[in-house]
C-alpha cells in the first residue's frame, strides 16, 4: 500500500514554515508526520497529513510550490534491531533508500515513512516478507 | 499591410528625403535655438556644412543632461504658443524631461505609429486595450492615436486592476493587446489565477509589446501563455524623439523599420564617439528630421543595438535595427566583466522550470562583486537532487555565457515582485 505525501518547497527566510502551518491548520489539515530537510538556500518540508490533496490544493493557492508523491508507511515492531532487519531486505533488493522519517509508536508497533528509488519494487519485497505497509486511510486512524 | 508609401521607396530616394529635412532642420535649430547654436559654434560647425549625409557626423551630439540643463522649454525650437501637447518622461533623479509637441508634430506621430502598427499586424477589425499607463508618459497615447488612425477600437484601460482588464479582454473580445512585455505575462498569469486559460478563453492574437526589452526567450515565453500563433511584435521609440513610432518590428521579425524619413539612425561606440559602419554593435544615436516643437540632433539614446541595411522580405526598405541587446546605462559592471540583464534573461527563460519572473543582485562583499540571480521555481520537487542539479546547470550556463560564477537562488512561485510598468528587476547594493 502507498501512502501519499505532501511536500513543500521552502525558501530560507524567517516566517515562511509559519506561513506554511497557518495555511495547514487554517484548513483543518493535521499533521501526522514531518521532516524539515534544508541546505543554506532553501528547505524541503515533507508531510503525512489527514488530507493531503486538501493540503496540496490550498497550499498551491498561498502561492507555494508543493507535491504530492507516493511513500511507504512501514509498520515494524517497536523493538530494537528491527529496522535494521527491514534494511537488509530492501538492500537484498537492489533499492535505493532516499529518505526515511519516524511517524509514530503505537504500543507494541513503530512506523516509518521510507522514500526509496523504485516504491513499487519496495512495496512488493515488504509484502513478500510479510511487513505491513499504511494507506493514508489507515494512517489517520493511528 | 503596408500603410505608407515612404516605407517602400529606393534607397536614393530615401537619402535625398533625408538630406533634405536635415538640412533644413539644422538651419532651423541653429537660427532658434540658443543652445544648439553655442554648440555648433563650439565645434566650429555652421548649417552650411552640412552637404551630405556623412556631414553628419560633423554634428555635437545632444544627451538627456542637455535636455534637463534646458528644463523645461529650452531646447524648444518654436514658440510656447505653438505646442498643442506636453509630456514628460519620469525623472527617478530630479527634474524631468519635458518633451512638447505642434499640432503637425502630432500629425507625425500618428502616421509613424500607425506604419508600426500594421507592421504588426493590427487592421481596422482589432480591439486594441492598452495597457500602458496614461498620462505624462507618451507610450499609451502614442499608441493610442496611432491605433485610432488606422480604425481600431480602441480600449485606453491603462495599467493597474489587472483582474479588470482580463474582463474587458473577454467581454470586449480584445484582439490586440498594447503591453510591456513582463505586463503582458503577468496578465496571463491573471486570467489562470480567474480560471481562464488565455489561449483558449481570450482572443488576443496581437501583442504590440514595448518600453522593455523584449529578447526572443521572453517573446517565447509570451507564446507559452498566449498561444503560439500569436504575433507578437516590439516597437521602439522614446519620448525625447516622439515616443513610440520611431521603429518597430514587421512580421518576419529581424529586426525594427526605422521610420528614416523622420529619424536618421547611426551607430556609435560609446566610449570614443565615433561613428561606426553598419552591422556593428554600438549606440544608436537619433537625429529627428521632421519635428517643430522638438528637433534633437544626434541624440544620444543609451541604447545598444545594430543597424541592417538589406531589404526585407516584407517589402520594406527602411532600414532595421536589432532587438536591443541592453542599455548603455544598464550594463553593469561585475568584477570587470560587462553584464547585461538579457544576457542572465536568455539564460534563465531557457529552463523550463524556472521563471518568468527574476531578480538580479549585485552587492560588495570586502572587495570583490556577487552576482546573485533569484528565479521562481515553477515546477514542483520533493527531491534536494533536483534542486541542487537545477541550480547548478543554471550557474554553469550563467558562467558559460557570462565567465562570471553567479549564485542562483530558488523562489517559491509568485514571491518576487510584479511589475506594471517597466520591470525593474536589477537591485546593484554596492557602494562605491
Amino acid at each position: 500500500m502507498f501512502a501519499k505525501q505532501l511536500s513543500v518547497f521552502i525558501e530560507n527566510r524567517q516566517g515562511r514554515l509559519g506561513e506554511v502551518l497557518n495555511v495547514l491548520g487554517q484548513n483543518g489539515v493535521n499533521i501526522l508526520s514531518m521532516s524539515l530537510a534544508d541546505t543554506t538556500e532553501y528547505g524541503l518540508l515533507r508531510l503525512i497529513v489527514n488530507n493531503p490533496e486538501m493540503g496540496k490544493e490550498k497550499l498551491t493557492e498561498a502561492g507555494f510550490s508543493s507535491l504530492l508523491s507516493d511513500v511507504l508507511v512501514i509498520q515494524i515492531p517497536h523493538k530494537a534491531g528491527s529496522l535494521q532487519k527491514l534494511l537488509k531486505c530492501i538492500e537484498a533488493a537492489g533499492v535505493n533508500i532516499e529518505y526515511m522519517y519516524g511517524l509514530s509508536i503505537d504500543g507494541a508497533e513503530a512506523y516509518v515513512v521510507m522514500k526509496a528509488s523504485d516504491v513499487a519494487k519496495t512495496e512488493k519485497v515488504l509484502s513478500e516478507n510479510g511487513v505491513m505497509t499504511l494507506s493514508n486511510d489507515r494512517i489517520k486512524t493511528l | 499591410m503596408i500603410w505608407s508609401k515612404e516605407e517602400t521607396l529606393p534607397r536614393e530616394e530615401i537619402e535625398r528625403i533625408q538630406l533634405e529635412r536635415l538640412q533644413e532642420t539644422v538651419a532651423r535649430v541653429y537660427e532658434k535655438v540658443e543652445p544648439y547654436r553655442a554648440k555648433m559654434d563650439a565645434a566650429g560647425v555652421k548649417p552650411e556644412d552640412i552637404k551630405t549625409l556623412q556631414d553628419l557626423a560633423k554634428l555635437p551630439f545632444v544627451t538627456k543632461q542637455d535636455m534637463r540643463d534646458n528644463y523645461p522649454f529650452g531646447l524648444f525650437a518654436v514658440e510656447r504658443e505653438k505646442l498643442v501637447r506636453i509630456h514628460a518622461s519620469s525623472g527617478t533623479t530630479g527634474k524631468p524631461t519635458v518633451v512638447g509637441y505642434t499640432q503637425a508634430d502630432l500629425d507625425t506621430w500618428t502616421e509613424c505609429v500607425s506604419r508600426i502598427a500594421c507592421m504588426g499586424g493590427a487592421t481596422e477589425k482589432d480591439v486594441a486595450q492598452i495597457c500602458f499607463g496614461y498620462g505624462m508618459f507618451t507610450g499609451a497615447l502614442g499608441l493610442h492615436y496611432g491605433l485610432e488612425n488606422i480604425g481600431a477600437t480602441i480600449v485606453p484601460s491603462s495599467t493597474g486592476n489587472s483582474q479588470k482588464q482580463i474582463m474587458y479582454m473577454q467581454d470586449f473580445e480584445t484582439s490586440l493587446l498594447v503591453a510591456t512585455p513582463s505586463y503582458a505575462l503577468r496578465l496571463a498569469e491573471v486570467a489562470r489565477e480567474m480560471g481562464l486559460e488565455p489561449k483558449k478563453d481570450l482572443k488576443v492574437k496581437i501583442g504590440l509589446v514595448g518600453s522593455e526589452l523584449l529578447t526572443d526567450a521572453m517573446r517565447e515565453e509570451m507564446h507559452k501563455y498566449w498561444g503560439d500563433e500569436m504575433i507578437i511584435t516590439s516597437n521602439y521609440g522614446m519620448s525625447e524623439l516622439m515616443g513610440p513610432g520611431v521603429s518597430g518590428e514587421c512580421e518576419y521579425l529581424e529586426g525594427m523599420h526605422i521610420n528614416e524619413d523622420f529619424f536618421i539612425p547611426e551607430i556609435i561606440d560609446p566610449v570614443t564617439e565615433e561613428v561606426l559602419p553598419a552591422g556593428e554593435k554600438g549606440e544608436l544615436v537619433i537625429t529627428c528630421i521632421k519635428k517643430e516643437g522638438l528637433p534633437l540632433i544626434r541624440y544620444r539614446t543609451k541604447d545598444i543595438t545594430r543597424l541592417f541595411y538589406d531589404k526585407c522580405k516584407c517589402g520594406r526598405t527602411f532600414c532595421r535595427m536589432e532587438n536591443l541587446s541592453g542599455r548603455s546605462d544598464d550594463m553593469l559592471k561585475i568584477r570587470g566583466v560587462n553584464v547585461f540583464p538579457s544576457q542572465i534573461e536568455e539564460v534563465i527563460l531557457s529552463f523550463e522550470e524556472l521563471g518568468p519572473h527574476y531578480e538580479i543582485v549585485v552587492e560588495r562583499e570586502g572587495y570583490l562583486d556577487k552576482l546573485t540571480v533569484k528565479v521562481e521555481l515553477n515546477q514542483p520537487t520533493d527531491s534536494f537532487t533536483v534542486l541542487e542539479t537545477l541550480a547548478k546547470s543554471v550557474s554553469g550556463k550563467l558562467k558559460t555565457i557570462l565567465g562570471l560564477d553567479a549564485k542562483v537562488k530558488l523562489e517559491s512561485p509568485n514571491t518576487l515582485q510584479r511589475f506594471e510598468g517597466k520591470a525593474k528587476r536589477v537591485k546593484d547594493l554596492r557602494k562605491v
